[in-house]
């Protein structure tokens, strides 16, 4: 510990402190533009200039480290000076547009110079000019001039998002910020660099002159898209979503969010919002009010359980719903004498159910993923599937972590990697048994019986090495390992390394809420996500859903819903789709209209309530369902708040959910015998992963929202004479779909990998069953 | 993209620094490049960052921050007039001036026949025979007055 006196206050900190940690640590505030806490240390702008004992010039705080003994002014006259100074010469070349400026109200930069500027500009020369670039749709950078150099958007990609875009080009004062040649901007965590700019050089394209900083009013929420559950502030103006930006949580998304948590509000304006219940009558389609929509969906619903049998009755839930609406549907459903429904709509092998030790979670915390000193990440597009907690693994994996993947596909996680093998999706399963394999023989123990027969190579005892090795370490299952039609057999075998290795086995997660899906009991007794499909039924109730992009086999979802009796939506979009085959649209809030709980990857319980008010006659979720239960004559509906809800599934003030365990009892693994012909891999776009960022219209426009393409290795297109194919057709069942050919050796042999969740892919089959593919 | 010759150039480079670290040989190769296409297209950036494993915009960083890499083609003899200073004071901008006469072209420009260049400069650490002018990024000229640059110029032709 060293001993430091900042403007008279003492304190002691840690060796290798700098001047800016400790006088944070006493509570100094000093100046500064490139210093970030989670970015390296530039030391470029000069504005943290201290006076320390002794020193006879200036020191940086952020750069300087702390020496036993020592004192530092950051008021004194040296200090004041250079501060002013190095305002001086900052403003310099730095436009006087604020009043045209969208950073007005929350610049650093016009903070700062109220703050420590001069009074008034002796600089009379004119100003340079930078040009202004296009990037893409979400970072503007339209006023260039306006940049400090300060180059934390560069260091921001290099460190944070792993992948270095953007650069500064030139030097002195011919020095800008650019990207290569012009090229877009494509990172998945890319709107952070619009926080971090101190400036109003890097601002948000869709947010642009829109609103001022002082009349937004700032709310907390979650984000209902992927396991991670970031924290949100969503400002709000005129009751509408303007803007949503990072609520710092440590353990949770730091002071981060993917580009999808923040810029998926756009969807929330959009026009295909439902704003008023829809009942289709006689191939009419009439909007009506709510006691006669919610009468009409009571009656089908009590005729079709009357008359054939609540089992003929199925509903299928988002697993990005609130636990609350969650659990009053299962309630519903089980009001209406029917154990079938579920919230895993991609998933496709459900042999685990019934025999899971509890509900599947992460393992371990967040924040602990940063200590492990071995992780394997099975069957996951980790980067599209879950940006931040990629973001963790690559920091981890950049400092002391041993990351492996045991993937479907070539995708560069930006992560340095430790080993990495691919593998078709019908090899999961030997691929993990060959670590289990490699693991034991590293350990100089007996190979369980099971894995025995499976062959293993250099890479899987490289994997497996790590993970002897290690102190911490875990085996993650990903988003591809859940939905694939061998999910058990993953995780058993998974879970048979963690028993020999003493890894953690744990789930990345698919979705905002899938964890609380479990713990609200919306798992079927009957039939689950698929039989409920492949057995066609009478009644349908989805919620959230949009079968042709969610379920693992749109083919056969999108059959029974056209011959079922009565299909209800409960929907915050007016779905195109679903005006053919529903016969009933409630309009249900999204997130920033309602109350609700979602339970995120490491099972934290993360309450939120609406920032907004509903939409037009859009109601949440969960009053919907409680006012459905009455009209039932159900008993047991009568809440009156959604804490009301949350505390009958949860108990009350519950931080981490209760339960929470990765475990399989009686499962016995087996290995996969290949697969005979070519099998698709479908990952999910990371922009079409949910209803509500499919209609965000700036995350349309980027790179990762562009229409998926065929991808096969050149030794699969070579051995279906398809080598030269500009556009082929893929085939699953009876349905097609035309697509440019594109090949890549990250695709395992046999392997055709087809996106998931977009229309031009929506009348295929099974995300990973079956494919041929011919020429176009 | 580039000769054999030139890519084992970069082998040489790239062997002196840790494999982890080739970036590192950055610098040496936009030189080579250069020494073979006369100056460094964007697309020959790309090819040595791909080359370095390393983003290519960190090697445009590299490119466009020195000064004696060429962004843009220029001619068989390139005479960059170093005008900071010291050599300002002792003539420097006299040399541009005499330049300007002789072959009709100032700072930045190229003469028709793609022969000369003339560059304005940076400090050359040669103050002592300022004003200082190099050719071709490798041959150092000291006291550049009139006759002297004479010479110069009657040897390039
Ligand atoms: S654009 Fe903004 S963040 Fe990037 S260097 Fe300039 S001022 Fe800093
Ligand atoms: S904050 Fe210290 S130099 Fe920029
Ligand atoms: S100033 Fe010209 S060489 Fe130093």
């Amino acid at each position: 510990m060293l001993e430091i006196e900042i403007d008279g206050k003492k304190a002691q900190v840690p060796d290798g402190s700098t001047v800016m940690d400790a006088a944070q640590q006493v509570g100094v505030y000093i100046p500064h533009f490139c210093y970030h806490k989670k970015l390296s240390i530039a030391a470029n702008c000069r504005m943290c200039l201290v006076e320390v004992e002794k020193a006879p010039k200036p020191l940086p705080a952020c750069a300087t480290p702390v020496t036993n003994g020592m004192k530092v002014f950051t008021h004194s006259q040296l200090a004041i000076k250079a501060q002013k100074g190095v305002m001086e010469f900052l403003l310099i070349n730095h436009p006087l547009d604020c009043p045209i400026c969208d950073q007005g109200g929350e610049c650093q930069l016009q903070d700062m110079s109220v703050g420590y500027g001069p009074m008034k500009s002796r600089y009379s020369e004119e100003k340079r000019v930078v040009f202004h670039k296009d990037v893409g749709p979400l970072v503007g950078m339209e006023e260039m001039s306006r940049c400090i150099h300060c180059t934390r958007c560069v260091r921001f990609g290099q460190e944070i998002a792993g992948i270095m875009e953007l650069g500064m080009s030139n030097r002195n004062m011919h020095s800008e910020i650019t990207t290569f040649l012009g090229r877009s901007v494509d990172s998945e965590l890319s709107g952070n660099m619009i926080d971090l700019c101190p400036v109003g050089a890097l601002t948000s394209k869709p947010f642009r002159f829109t609103a001022r900083s002082w009349e937004l009013q700032r709310r907390r929420s979650v984000s209902p898209h992927d396991s991670l559950g970031a924290n949100l502030v969503v400002q709000v103006k005129h009751d509408t979503v303007m803007r949503v930006l990072p609520h710092e949580n440590e353990d949770i998304n730091e002071c981060w969010l993917s580009d999808k948590d923040r810029f998926s509000y756009q969807a929330l304006n959009s026009d295909e919002r439902l704003t008023k219940p829809m009942v289709k009558q006689g191939g009419e389609w009439r909007e009506v009010e709510w006691n006669v929509a919610l009468d009409y969906v009571a009656h089908g619903l009590k005729d079709i359980a009357r008359d054939h049998g609540g089992e003929t009755i199925a509903a299928l839930a988002s697993p990005h719903s609130t636990l609350e609406e969650l659990a009053l549907l299962k309630k519903v459903v089980q009001g209406l004498g029917s154990g079938n429904i579920d919230s895993r709509p991609r998933q496709s092998d459900f042999s685990a159910d019934g025999k899971r030790a509890g509900t599947p979670w992460l393992g371990m915390r967040i924040a602990e993923l940063a200590q492990q000193d071995a992780v394997l990440v099975v069957g996951a597009f980790l980067r599209k599937d879950q940006p931040l907690l990629a973001q963790r693994l690559r920091l981890a994996a950049s400092k002391r972590s041993k990351v492996s993947l045991l993937t479907l596909g070539g995708d560069d996680e930006l992560i340095k990697l430790h080993a990495r093998r691919t593998v078709a999706p019908s090899q999961l399963v030997n691929g993990l048994a060959a670590v289990v394999k490699a693991a034991a023989e590293a350990k100089g123990v007996a190979v369980p019986a099971e894995v025995a027969g499976v062959e293993v190579c250099e890479t899987s005892r490289r994997i497996a090495g790590s993970l002897v090795e290690g102190e911490k370490k875990a085996v993650l299952l990903g988003n591809a390992a859940v939905q694939s039609p061998q999910a058990a057999q993953v995780q058993a075998v998974a879970l048979e390394l963690g028993k020999l290795t003493g890894a953690i086995v744990g789930f990345l997660g698919e979705a905002a809420n899938s964890v609380g899906a479990y713990v609200a009991g919306s798992v079927p007794s009957a039939a689950n996500a698929r039989t409920m499909f492949e057995q066609p039924r009478q009644a349908y109730v989805l919620m959230g859903i949009e079968p042709e992009f969610d379920c693992a086999n749109p083919q056969v979802a999108l059959a029974a819903l056209q011959q079922a009796k009565m299909v209800v939506a409960l929907s915050a979009f007016k779905h195109a789709p679903a005006l053919d085959y529903a016969d009933v649209l409630l309009p249900v809030a999204p997130f920033t209209e309602t109350a609700g709980t979602f339970i995120n990857a490491e099972g934290r319980i993360q309450s939120f309530n609406g920032v907004v008010k509903p939409r037009g006659d859009a109601r949440p979720g969960w009053k919907v369902l409680r006012v459905l239960g009455n009209v039932l004559n159900l008993p047991g509906f009568d809440y009156l708040t959604s804490e009301e809800v949350r505390d009958e599934v949860l108990g009350k003030g519950a931080e981490f959910a209760a339960g929470l365990d990765n475990g399989l009892n009686g499962v016995a693994v087996a290995l996969a015998a290949p697969a005979a012909g070519l099998e698709r891999i479908a990952d999910v776009p990371i922009h079409f992963a949910d209803p509500l960022v499919r209609r965000a219209a700036a995350l349309q426009q980027t790179r990762d929202a562009g229409v998926p393409v065929a991808r096969l290795h050149p030794d699969t297109l070579a051995a279906q004479g398809l080598a030269g194919a500009a556009r082929v057709r893929v085939r699953q069942g009876q349905g097609s779909a035309e697509l440019a050919l594109q090949a890549d050796a990250g695709v395992p042999v046999n392997g055709v990998r087809v996106a998931a969740a977009h229309a031009a892919t929506a009348a295929l089959g099974d995300m990973f069953g079956p494919i041929s593919v011919e020429r176009a | 993209m580039l000769s054999a010759e030139s890519l084992k150039r970069f082998d040489r480079e790239v062997a002196k620094y840790p494999a982890e670290q080739k970036q590192s040989a950055v610098m040496a190769c936009l030189a080579i490049a250069q020494d073979e296409k006369g100056w460094l297209a964007p697309e020959t950036v790309e090819f040595v960052a791909n080359y370095l494993g390393m983003p290519p915009v960190a090697a445009w960083e590299v490119a466009t921050f020195y000064s004696m890499y060429e962004l843009k083609p220029v001619g068989k003899h390139k005479l960059t007039v170093c005008t900071n200073l010291p050599c300002a004071l002792s003539g420097a901008y006299h040399a541009v001036e005499y330049l300007r006469q002789k072959l009709g072209i100032g700072p930045g420009e190229t003469t028709p026949d793609g022969k000369f260049t003339v560059k304005e400069g940076e400090c050359q650490g040669a103050c002592g025979d300022a004003p200082v002018l190099l050719l071709n990024n490798h041959r150092m000229c000291g006291r550049m007055t009139p006759e002297q640059i004479d010479r110069l110029l009657e040897e390039c032709k």
